[in-house]
């Protein structure tokens, strides 16, 4: 798992390779630290982990900015509410 | 060249290659499917009998297709809940559950129902939370982790590694845990007065089993309110209608006073500056149908599930046989069959047992006495996993999830890092310890019984509900350990 800032208000979080319930968790745990407007673009190749943080920024209310899947990776950028 | 005229032949050539890849990816769908198809027609060329193991085969292989459409796992159902508040599978499961209930009455009441109740104790709760601690380190439950090694997850396939050797070594366990069993279960599976060649006094699980829970009460909904479950009444109202049915409205109303209401409520009132009972009753509905890909995966299965049972039953009938053991010996199969010509053939979706019984008959070539037994020996047999109905179930399970990722591009092979070989081994092997305890998995004790209105189901569920919690209390702790550095670094 990598967790880093590319830009001011920007991060990565790298959690490929990772399956259930490893990336939500880390993805909840990341939006919960960054800033309301931060983006977090978290990268992972679990599918099902997908649906559990789609699902979660329904709740939330963080923003799912761009979805990009290919050869079964996932990035996706997420606007933390 | 400008440098637009070289992006696009750049662009160009990316969606060329990636066109290539799926192609090949659905090439390889295909390949999976005409070799399935080949075996059963194969089979069935060679002689007839081998479509009773085709239909395990095709079921299995739906099963593998609506698992992974529909990223359907039951591990995910509550921990998704405690971890990040996701109620979807929580939603899908009881929908799979109350259609398959709806079918299955159907069925019990025809008379054509394979299903039997297992005994009702603690011991049902108490295996369920064992078995639910190990899916969420496992990172699956049982079905689950055969349709994410269909993916390409060898974490996946680790975990099911682990719940099989668990499970093989665990319920031929003898010597010290002889000193574990209290000796009132000793004499009561002495007393049971079983074949000499099984020596229930022997072997800390052959005591439990005939021991403690032979002894438990075996209840349905439909016998407790004194009604036959083969009965209209008793099919339909006691174990659909209050054994299903109820709870699962009532679990449904709790996970959306817990986990869904809040979040719909303030997009309503956002939108209309208040919200009135008919929202309550939008924010309900909406939840059910919340997510498309799980809600459809859970009907298939429900309407499936029950499907499997009367097929098999059909083809029992056809045949005039009871159990596989019988067609296994016309066939010329008759070694690793139970002492009572039996082997496990449950006639619906069942994923643990199976899994034990091919390490079971890998041991017994290497010489292990494993026969000696309750639950290899006496009832399920370790028939040749190529002829075992239950093993094929399971392996078109993984090509039929294979299949579906496959054709969504979603098929990625991935090797397992330590961390994740570790705690899918740990997850693996508490779960096929709950398994034996609990008498099957989160399909075979959870999903099945409590379709069928057995008691039992509900209180594995419970305790498999516990379970989730506690492992997801630990993997709270874990991981916010591992990124309190990264965070630290990041000024955070």
């Amino acid at each position: 798992m990598k967790f880093e800032k590319r830009d001011d208000g920007v991060y990565v979080l790298d959690v490929k390779g990772y399956v259930c319930p490893h990336p939500q968790i880390y993805t909840k745990k990341a939006l919960s630290k960054v800033q309301p407007g931060d983006v977090v673009e978290v990268i992972f190749d679990n599918p099902s982990s997908g649906e559990s943080i789609a699902a979660m920024c329904e709740t939330t209310g963080d923003e799912i900015l761009t979805k990009k899947h290919d050869g079964g990776q996932f990035v996706w950028d997420i606007e933390k509410a | 060249m400008s440098t637009t005229a070289i992006d696009i032949a750049t662009t160009e050539a990316s969606n060329s290659a990636l066109e290539k890849d799926l192609r090949k990816k659905r090439y390889w769908a295909y390949g999976v499917t005409v070799f399935f198809a080949l075996i059963s027609i194969g089979t069935f060329l060679y002689s007839e009998y081998y479509i009773y193991l085709s239909v395990y085969l095709w079921f299995g292989f739906i099963y593998g297709m609506c698992l992974q459409y529909g990223r359907f796992c039951f591990s995910s159902a509550f921990r998704d809940l405690f971890a990040v508040g996701v109620p979807r599978m929580a939603v899908g499961i009881m929908i799979a559950t109350v259609l398959f209930a709806a079918v299955s009455a159907f069925i019990t009441s025809t008379g054509l129902s394979t299903f039997h109740a297992a005994p009702t104790s603690i011991h049902a709760f108490i295996a369920g939370l064992i078995f639910g601690v190990g899916m969420v380190f496992a990172g699956g439950c049982a079905s689950g982790s055969l349709y994410k090694t269909g993916e390409g997850n060898m974490s996946a396939l680790l975990v099911i590694l682990s719940i099989s050797v668990t499970q093989a070594l665990f319920a031929d366990m003898a010597g010290w845990t002889n000193a574990l069993v209290p000796d009132a279960w000793h004499e009561s599976a002495v007393a049971k007065g079983l074949p000499d060649t099984i020596n229930a006094g022997d072997g800390w699980v052959d005591q439990y089993l005939a021991g403690y829970v032979w002894n438990q009460p075996v209840l349905t909904f439909a016998t407790l309110f004194g009604m036959s479950d083969e009965s209209i009444a008793g099919a339909f109202l006691g174990n659909m209608l209050v054994g299903v049915l109820f709870p699962a409205a009532l679990l449904l109303v709790i996970v959306y006073f817990g986990w869904s209401r809040r979040a719909f409520l303030r997009r309503r009132v956002k939108e209309k500056g208040h919200s009135t009972f008919r929202d309550e009753l939008a924010g309900y509905w909406a939840m059910i149908t919340a997510n498309r890909r799980t809600a459809i995966a859970g009907l298939l299965l429900g309407i499936f599930c029950g499907l499997q049972m009367l097929v098999t039953q059909g083809l029992r009938v056809k045949f005039g046989i009871q159990n596989a053991g019988t067609l296994l010996e016309r066939l010329g199969f008759d070694y690793g069959i139970s002492i009572n010509n039996t082997v496990f053939d449950p006639g619906y979706w069942y994923v643990t047992t199976q899994e034990a019984q091919w390490v079971g008959w890998v041991f017994n070539k290497f010489g292990a006495d494993n026969m000696d037994n309750i639950y290899f020996g006496f009832v399920n047999g370790i028939p040749n996993p190529a002829v075992n109905p239950a093993d094929w179930m399971s392996l078109a399970l993984i090509g039929g999830a294979a299949v579906m990722a496959l054709l969504h591009n979603e098929f990625k092979f991935k090797k397992p890092t330590l961390e994740l070989a570790v705690w899918a081994m740990i997850g693996g092997a508490l779960m096929g310890i709950g398994s034996r305890l609990g008498l099957g998995c989160n399909v075979g004790a959870f999903f099945v019984r409590v379709a069928q209105g057995d008691t039992s189901g509900w209180l594995f569920g419970l305790g498999m509900i516990g379970g989730a919690y506690i492992g997801v209390k630990f993997f709270n702790w874990w991981t916010e350990r591992r990124m309190a550095k990264e965070f630290a670094s990041c000024d955070l």
